[in-house]
């Protein structure tokens, strides 16, 4: 495809901005790995199926290989590098390492992202809907229970104010 | 795999977004609405459209709201809108149930009720529901604005009567009475599947008997419709186990299951009667 199709867009990620020229063809999962190099974010069956691209856009958990890169100029994305501060893991990331909620990791970057996006709107979500929610994301190792137990454990021990500002 | 290329258009308004779809349909221009089915779609190399018209960005198309007897429902409207009740009464927290079972959560903040009703998957809960209210479809192109009633509108599997270059605008909902009883179930093998078949049913009690029944089945057929049999079965009828147990009975027999590799047309057909009447047993309670 010619230069001439191309898009000049600026993406905000993690607070930082990353002005790039995209292909319109290039989806969002593919933007923020291979042009703006943070392969955190994976990419398992680049149909919407199994969650693992999933980040935040404008504060809401969505697939990034359901959408073009060139959507989202100007949005805000996060991604799970931005989830640890200042040397200091995020709660979730503390809880799914103590409650063994990973095994290969392979889709922990998605379910991470799912359960920031799900608590900082829910805080106070029961148990059956957090289950029914982290049902759209797919894990091949760990059966799911810890996954869902280190999400729990976040949720009881931390309020919503807390969650904001972690 | 990755879609292939395409010319990307952005358009600010309706005007500009009909006008660049009637200039590039016949290249396979197609709107872009949520892309939660239309990407995949991409990504398979099943479709590989030339232009892609991306509405996201249009003024005015985000809107649900009542006007008159309508609920006015734009293309830009997502699925996540209803999770919450769009409007005080039943059918606001009819579509707030029925939003639970379409995809998985983060696929309903991006998805679009209008983009499932163009897209047409027969397994589509918003086509289910749109076909049991008697929805009108607003369609628009550069030749100007065209109303198509709901039963007008499906065609067959992923196939309608909107022409190529025609924007599906936005769609009404007739709003019913206040005392209007609603009931959605649907099966499917997974949280988050389509289903394999699902009943969306309304109906009035009037001096102790169903008034203007609706039955629609949706996933079972090749379009979802509007069941008249099932609805002659409850028309007039007290509300209870006779009445539905022959509506659930009537829908089975008029249904055309389709048959897939792991999904026979008996089961469709047994799996049409149990939703209906379960459907109906919800609606009364
Ligand atoms: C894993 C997964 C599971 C899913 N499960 C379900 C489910 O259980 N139930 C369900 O109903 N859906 C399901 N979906 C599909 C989802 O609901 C889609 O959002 C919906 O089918 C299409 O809406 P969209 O806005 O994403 O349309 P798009 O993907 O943008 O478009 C789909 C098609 O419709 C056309 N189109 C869209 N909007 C318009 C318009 N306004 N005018 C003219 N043409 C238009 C496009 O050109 C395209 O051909 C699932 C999707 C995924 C990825
Ligand atoms: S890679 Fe996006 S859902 Fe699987
Ligand atoms: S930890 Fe391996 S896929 Fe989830």
């Amino acid at each position: 495809m010619t230069d001439q199709n191309k898009k000049d867009i600026t993406l905000t990620i993690n607070g930082r901005d990353y002005d790039l020229t995209v292909d319109p063809r290039w989806t969002l999962a593919d933007v923020i790995r291979e042009h703006c190099h943070l392969t955190g974010t994976h990419i398992g069956c680049e149909h919407g199926v199994c969650g693992a691209c999933t980040v935040l856009l404008d504060g809401e958990p969505i697939r990034s290989c359901l959408m073009f890169g060139v959507q989202a100029d100007g949005k805000q994305i996060r991604t799970v590098e931005g989830l640890a501060k200042d040397g200091k893991f995020h709660p979730l990331q503390e809880a799914f390492m103590e409650t063994h909620a990973l095994q290969c990791g392979f889709c922990t970057p998605g379910f991470l992202m799912l359960a920031t996006g799900i608590l900082e709107k829910q805080p106070d979500i029961s148990d059956a809907e957090l289950e029914e929610l982290l049902s759209s994301n797919l894990c091949r190792c760990t059966g799911y229970i810890n996954i869902v137990k280190a999400v729990q454990t976040v949720r009881d021990k931390i309020g919503r104010d807390q969650m904001r500002t972690a | 795999m990755k879609p292939a290329s395409f010319t990307y258009h952005a358009p600010a308004t309706i005007d500009e977004a009909v006008a660049l779809l009637g200039l590039h349909a016949p290249d396979d221009g197609r709107i872009l609405a949520g892309g939660q089915s239309l990407v995949p779609t991409m990504a398979f190399r099943l479709a590989r459209p030339g232009h892609l018209v991306d509405i996201n960005g249009v003024a005015g198309l985000d809107r649900v709201e009542r006007v008159g007897d309508d609920l006015i429902i734009g293309a830009c409207v997502r699925h996540a809108a209803f999770h919450q009740p769009v409007l005080d009464g039943p059918l606001g927290a009819f579509l707030s149930v029925v939003v639970r079972d379409i995809a998985h959560y983060p696929i309903r903040q991006r998805g679009t009720f209008c983009g499932s009703v163009a897209h047409a998957d027969p397994a589509s809960e918003w086509c289910a529901v749109t076909a049991m209210l008697d929805a009108t479809i607003v369609a628009q192109s550069t030749r100007g604005e065209r109303l198509i009633p709901v039963a007008e509108f499906f065609q067959g599997v992923m196939t309608t009567s909107l022409e190529d270059d025609e924007l599906l605008r936005e769609i009404r909902l007739p709003i019913p009475a206040d005392d209007t009883r609603f009931g959605f179930c649907e099966f499917n093998r997974r949280a988050g599947d389509f289903a394999i078949a699902m009943a969306a049913v309304s109906y009035r009690v009037e001096n102790g008997v169903m008034t203007n029944p609706h039955v629609a089945i949706g996933g079972a057929e090749d379009r979802a419709r509007r069941i008249n049999d099932a609805e002659q079965a409850l028309a007039g009828k007290p509300p209870g186990p006779d009445a539905f147990l022959a509506a659930a009975d009537a829908a089975a027999a008029a249904v055309d299951p389709m048959e897939d590799h792991a999904t026979s047309a008996k089961y469709r057909r047994d799996l049409v009667r149990t939703l209906t009447r379960r459907a109906l047993e919800q609606a009364a309670q």
